[in-house]
């Protein structure tokens, strides 16, 4: 098979899991919905970020950091969006985003 | 997976894959077999007569008609209770028996973190599979509990990684020719066990199976999936002992005997370490640990590794 | 240029690749949060296999590692939080959902265009005997200094997090003048202080 059909392939993969995340994090009131959503896209660019490196330029590791700064930038992600979820449920009992709508700038 | 840089063929490029896979299993079997009657050994102190205890136990579980609980969610349950010994099998994957792993990557040690961390899931699925509240607490208890030894067990198996310039466990072995890791690294290998007693939740941090929460996660188990959860905890308590062996205690390195023999019987040492401490200490209570483990193991394991680091540079381990 | 993959990983990958969306799916389809958390644990561990069939070892099994402990976390808050965590009694809590259903259909059909009509520069390459030590070579060398920022990320995010999470200061736990010998905690720790 040839190398550019597997990277397509699997870059249509990781396309998909950006789309399907973006409807989740769009869709979803719940907020921890909401991050699941963010984090699923965000699996996709691992899934990239793996593709390019194994395919573009395995003899250099900036692929490989590229998937590290996602991976971080997941448990940031995480970190930051349930404090912030403690946070509005602690003062105001708000677990879904509707219900903060008054936070729109 | 890249098999360059290893020196050591895998196990099941040596003996095919069926041998190395089988051999892994019937490994782990023993190794889980070793650990409960070990334990029976010790703790019913009625002679070597109880240290078949935990065989027919086992068939009568097989044996045993599976009972259930309202509105549980039989999916999730049954695919935790599954992957307990699944992981404890995959854990050892990455243990060298007789000089040879069955899986070799470059980064075995972080395998065998991983595969522990994947018990996380596993074990809070077997809390929330029956819609049960004591085995639900158990699931909570044990997530506490992870949150506290993981950065520990981390530090500790990087310590090994930094000492042995690599994170493939025969080049773990093969650097500790000259010198056994727990001379240097004692910190590292205490806080090892420990921590490999916290993710098999056994001993003094049994909690999340406690018997104040009428058995935790194990409460609303029976039948063949009791058995599998046991089976798993005891062949992860196994996996961990041949993994400290292999980590700390140079494997199968030994003089006069054959290196599979210094294998067990270094092994083996450790599991009996694991029962006369373990049963002789007090249940730790989650919320008593987690400062402990970040005030006291974080920076003490971080110094060893600091220490490591500096013994490594300095040509120590070469 | 054809692949180095063998038959078997190319296989691997696309099974995994079709498992991983299909669990992405899932999780917003099951009714069970607690099934929605592991349907996206499962999307992780399918990308963690396809990450091992392309020689990424060490970023694989951490991917596994500090995703299965998220998920677990996850867990414990998605029954914090949520009205219906077992799925028990089905609702649906979705707002806007063609529009975002367009918007990510149309992410989805606009990276796919660009995917195959791009003419992506496949060619020889040297693969390094070790991607792991490739990648600790990087991190403590040429790309020292993106891990200098991430830790420093890290541990503000830490602070931070901890900040926004808890809602008691000193004052609450050594008394208004700060004189207390030991801290009036809701739940004590395990040192003797």
């Amino acid at each position: 098979m040839s190398a550019e059909l597997v990277l397509q392939i699997v870059l249509t993969v990781a396309a998909a899991l950006i789309g399907v995340g973006l409807f989740g994090a769009l869709s979803q009131q719940s907020i921890v919905m909401i991050m699941m959503g963010f984090e699923l896209a965000l699996n996709g660019v691992l899934l990239a970020g793996g593709a390019a490196w194994y395919f573009f330029a395995p003899d250099r590791a900036d692929a490989q950091m590229l998937v590290v700064v996602a991976l971080v930038v997941m448990a940031v992600e995480m970190a930051m969006g349930f404090a912030a979820v403690i946070a509005a449920y602690r003062t105001r009992q708000v677990d879904m985003i509707d219900m903060a709508a008054d936070l729109k700038g | 997976m890249s098999d360059s840089g290893a020196g050591i063929a895998t196990s099941a490029a040596a003996w095919g894959l069926a041998p190395a896979v089988l051999l892994v299993a019937v490994v782990a079997l023993l190794l889980a077999f070793g650990v409960a009657a070990v334990d029976r050994l010790v703790v019913s102190g009625a002679g070597s007569r109880a240290m078949w205890e935990p065989l027919r136990s086992g068939v009568r579980l097989m044996a045993e008609e599976r009972r259930t609980t309202l509105a549980p969610d039989s999916l999730l349950w049954r695919l935790g209770c599954a992957s307990v010994p699944v992981l404890a099998l995959l854990s050892l994957a990455v243990v060298p028996l007789g000089g040879r792993t069955l899986l070799s990557t470059s980064a075995d040690l972080v395998w065998f973190n991983a595969m522990e961390s994947i018990l996380w899931a596993a074990v809070w699925l077997v809390g929330w599979g029956p819609n049960a509240v004591h085995a639900l607490t158990g699931g909570y208890r044990f997530l506490i509990q992870g949150l506290s030894y993981e950065l520990p067990l981390m530090f500790s198996l990087i310590t090994v990684g930094i000492g042995a310039q690599s994170l493939r466990a025969t080049d773990v072995v093969a650097a500790q020719e000259s010198l056994w890791f727990v001379l240097t690294m004692p910190v590292a290998f205490a806080v090892f066990l420990a921590t490999a007693a916290a993710f098999a939740f056994w001993g003094p941090f049994a909690s999340p199976a406690g018997v104040d929460v009428a058995g935790g996660v194990r409460s609303e188990l029976s039948g063949v999936e009791r058995l599998l959860v046991e089976l798993g905890r005891a062949a992860f308590l196994g996996a961990a002992a041949a993994m400290a062996t292999a980590a700390f205690l140079g494997g199968d390195a030994g003089p006069w005997l054959p290196g599979p023999v210094w294998q067990l019987v270094k092994t083996v040492g450790v599991v009996v370490l694991f029962v006369l401490i373990g049963r002789r200490l007090p249940v730790v209570r989650p919320e008593r640990f987690v400062e402990v483990a970040w005030m006291v193991l974080i920076p003490l394991t971080l110094l060893q590794a600091l220490v490591v680091a500096v013994l490594s540079l300095s040509g120590f381990y070469a | 240029m054809l692949t180095d993959l063998s038959a078997w990983a190319v296989t691997a990958v696309v099974v995994l690749g079709a498992l991983s969306v299909a669990a992405g799916i899932a999780v917003f389809v099951v009714d069970s949060m607690a099934r929605a958390t592991f349907a996206l644990l499962a999307s992780f561990l399918a990308v963690t296999g396809v990450l091992i069939a392309f020689d990424l070892d060490y970023l694989a099994f951490v991917t596994a590692l500090m995703m299965t402990i998220e998920m677990a976390i996850m867990a414990v808050f998605m029954i914090m939080f949520m009205m219906n965590p077992a799925g028990l009694m089905p609702m649906t809590m979705v707002h806007n959902a063609r529009g975002s259903a367009l918007v990510g259909a149309g992410a989805f059909v606009a990276l796919t265009v660009g995917i195959w009509t791009i003419d992506w520069p496949v060619g020889e390459v040297t693969r390094p005997a070790d991607s792991t030590r490739q990648l600790g070579e990087a991190i403590m060398g040429s790309h020292m200094l993106a891990m200098l920022v991430i830790g420093v990320g890290l541990f503000a995010t830490i602070i931070s997090g901890t900040l926004l999470a808890t809602a008691r200061g000193r004052y609450d736990r050594f008394g208004a003048d700060l004189r207390a010998a030991r801290p009036n905690d809701p739940v004590p720790g395990g040192l003797p202080r």
